[in-house]
């Protein structure tokens, strides 16, 4: 993975095959206690304590096709070497947080990356399930919640081309709000 | 600055529109896969590329979607497109410049290309 915005589309994809039908995404940046902090939640099924204890470990997968699941420990291991802590706390039948910091200006952190690309393509491929994405920096945030543009689009699906555009500027343009021209990049 | 007022007109817009989109006759689908080894393998812009140049052409009758791993990594980011009574077609190893050639040549015209099939990547 060359940027974190693709291992948070990797990993929402698991919130996805939980059958979620929300599913949030917070990147919080607090230079203040240089602490990058990304939450992926959602309401999907949940595991058992056995399941959290073994997703980390890259030979463990529900998947038939290959013999390794290496979503979890690659995020794991991308937070880790950063001086990050990892975590995931499910429940059975409500739910599953993934949970990853990362030492905000330590030289391993990689970049975020495009998080509007990766929003736009979990819209794109799941336009049944509402997402929502919320940036924070220090003490300012946004949120680009789908329930909120469902309810403007009268039934016009959320998939539709000019939608997903739309959701992508949406994201680039509050970002750079933000962050009020200090920098490009998170 | 996008607001949601913007997204009003935006739907306004695409609501007029929706009379020539509902016709699903012949749907191709165009399926990504979106694992971590396509991830990994830059299946995002593929998928990204694939959307715009579909948009871009008005191919109504196309959608863009995902799929797991297929239990091919080695060969990601790897697109199939179905289409119904027709053999499904493997892409490997593509990239979003490829993309925009299997749209114009084998989604809009009908011509596979064969050169970046599983096919010819396996010989």
């Amino acid at each position: 993975m060359q940027e974190l915005s693709l291992n948070v589309l990797d990993i929402a994809q698991n919130s996805v095959r939980a059958g979620a039908k929300l599913i949030e995404i917070t990147v919080e940046e607090q230079p203040k206690t240089d602490l990058l902090t990304i939450t992926i939640g959602d309401d999907g099924c949940g595991m058992t304590a056995q399941q959290v204890s073994a997703v980390t470990d890259p030979f463990f997968t529900t998947r038939t096709t290959r013999k390794v699941g290496l979503g979890v420990p690659l995020l794991k291991m991308a937070s880790e070497m950063t001086g990050g802590e990892f975590s995931i706390v499910s429940a059975l039948g409500e739910g599953t947080v993934v949970k990853a910091t990362f030492g905000l200006t330590h030289i391993d952190r990689m970049p975020l990356g495009d998080i509007g690309a990766t929003i736009c393509t979990l819209v794109q491929c799941n336009p049944e399930i509402d997402f929502v994405y919320t940036f924070i920096h220090s003490d300012k945030s946004f949120s680009a919640d789908t329930r909120q543009f469902r309810q403007v689009l009268e039934g016009v699906p959320l998939n539709s081309p000019e939608v997903i555009r739309f959701i992508g500027e949406f994201i680039r343009e509050n970002t750079a709000e933000i962050l009020n021209g200090e920098r490009e990049e998170i | 600055m996008k607001s949601l007022a913007e997204l009003q007109a935006l739907r306004d817009q695409v609501k007029n529109n929706m009379g020539i989109r509902s016709d699903d006759s012949g749907n191709i689908r165009v399926v990504v896969g979106m694992a971590t080894c396509g991830i990994a393998a830059g299946a995002r812009p593929v998928l990204s590329a694939f959307t715009e140049e579909v948009a871009k052409r008005g191919l109504h009758n196309v959608t863009v979607t995902q799929t797991g791993c297929i239990g091919i990594c080695q060969y990601e980011p790897v697109v199939e497109i179905m289409e119904p009574g027709k053999e499904k077609v493997t892409y490997v190893k593509m990239t979003p410049e490829k993309a925009v050639q299997v749209v114009v040549n084998h989604l809009a015209n009908g011509n596979v290309m064969n050169e970046y099939t599983i096919g010819a990547a396996t010989k």
